[in-house]
């Protein structure tokens, strides 16, 4: 009855305008033929900081740039069966923002699962947010879920920011996801998924999670775990161990990189070079395998 | 009828004092001034003038406004004296105080 290995998922990368397929296998970026893309199916798709709502210089349109992007996933021959949206789906938590972003993702063909991100919960308790997108987690935030026999943890870390600036799940998710995860066999493969990074990038611009060490410390003695995250609008990856943690480009704007300026506000570019910083992420199961290797005593 | 009508020009002086609104500047991710001291009944009026969007809460609740876009206000008519600690709540690490005195 022992599972003798887990499949490790690896990431490709789909930019908006180039629609170049690379994999991501520890930590090694492979340039993928297209031909052996399209035979995989892929396991999920990663879309982040949409930021419907946001209107000025770097992107005036980003409902189109999200259209984009949807067009590309759903025109693939095996759209993706599961979504998982890293945050900041509005710019202003706004109603209406919310229902045009409902509006476009509807259409990817996959199953939808939210987390939100600090746009998306300005007015504190994140009303708008959880009338749309709390009912997984009895509007806590955070859940868990099974597919394909991957388990998938949704963690809110933009609630109970640090005065650093860092975000935090608090005592009571964390205890939760301790839980969570408590007795699990170490060949399931995790994937977790929340808006901030998980581990710290750059904590001046608040770029982390406060209990990110006690939430790697958890996740550690599992064969394959990805760490999803959104936030900085653009790819940053760590490889610890078999861990892999991966940050999303946003379909609205690009910000700049760690430091590069006052603070992470929007970055403009010149329109034609606009399109190569968006995009989405795509993971599909790939080998090699993730094996854990375990004694006898 | 002259004195008269001095009084009446030295008070209309002293109400406009009172009623001029204080201004603070969001920009590059601070509040500026970062320390304001204003009278009882001023009006404080944020202008975020950020890319990106910012708030303006209080620690003890007393004023919280939504998400301040680009060249945005919030204005906000203090009362009774105190200092009143506050934060951009998306950006925590941004903090400024409002004395009242």
């Amino acid at each position: 009855m022992m599972e003798s290995f887990s499949r490790r998922e690896t990431l490709k990368c789909l930019g908006l305008s180039a629609g170049t397929l690379f994999t991501l296998s520890g930590g090694i970026l492979t340039a993928m033929d297209p031909a052996q893309a399209r035979t995989e199916t892929p396991l999920f798709l990663q879309i982040s900081d949409t930021h419907i709502g946001f209107n000025k210089e770097a992107n005036p349109d980003v409902a189109g740039t999200l259209r984009q992007a949807l067009d590309k996933v759903n025109a693939l021959p095996r759209p993706p069966a599961l979504v998982l949206h890293t945050g900041d789906v509005t710019h202003l938590s706004r109603p209406a923002e919310f229902d045009m972003a409902n509006q476009l993702l509807s259409q990817l063909k996959g199953e939808l699962h939210v987390v939100p991100g600090e746009h998306d919960v300005t007015d504190g308790p994140g009303t708008e947010f959880f009338a749309r997108f709390g009912k997984p987690s009895g509007n806590r935030g955070y859940y868990s879920f099974d597919m394909q026999g991957v388990h998938f943890i949704a963690l809110v870390n933009v609630m109970n920011f640090k005065p650093n600036g860092l975000g935090a799940l608090g005592d009571d998710q964390l205890a939760w996801l301790k839980d969570d995860l408590a007795g699990r066999s170490a060949s399931q493969p995790i994937v977790v998924f929340a808006h901030m990074p998980l581990w710290t990038i750059y904590q001046p611009w608040g770029w982390g999670t406060a209990e990110g060490e006690q939430i790697a410390e958890m996740l550690r003695r599992f064969g394959s775990v990805t760490v999803l995250n959104g936030h900085i609008h653009q790819i940053v990856q760590k490889v610890e161990g078999n861990i892999h943690f991966h940050t999303a480009r946003s379909t609205a704007y690009p910000q700049p990189q760690a430091g590069n300026g006052p603070g992470p506000g929007p970055l403009v570019v010149p329109p034609t070079e606009l399109p190569g910083m968006l995009g989405v992420t795509m993971a599909a199961r790939a080998m090699p395998l993730a094996l854990t290797d375990s004694t006898l005593a | 009828m002259k004195p008269f009508v001095t009084i009446l020009m030295l008070l209309a002086g002293t109400q406009a004092a009172a009623a001029e609104d204080v201004s603070i500047l969001i920009k590059n991710f601070d509040f500026g001034p970062m320390n304001v001291t204003v009278a009882p009944g001023t009006t404080v009026v944020w202008k975020n003038l950020d890319g990106e969007p910012h708030t303006v809460a209080s620690a003890d609740g007393l004023f919280r406004s939504q998400a301040l876009d680009q060249n945005d206000s919030f204005r906000f008519t203090f009362g009774k004296p105190g200092t009143f600690r506050y934060i951009c709540s998306i950006h925590p690490n941004m903090k400024a105080t409002i004395t009242v005195k």
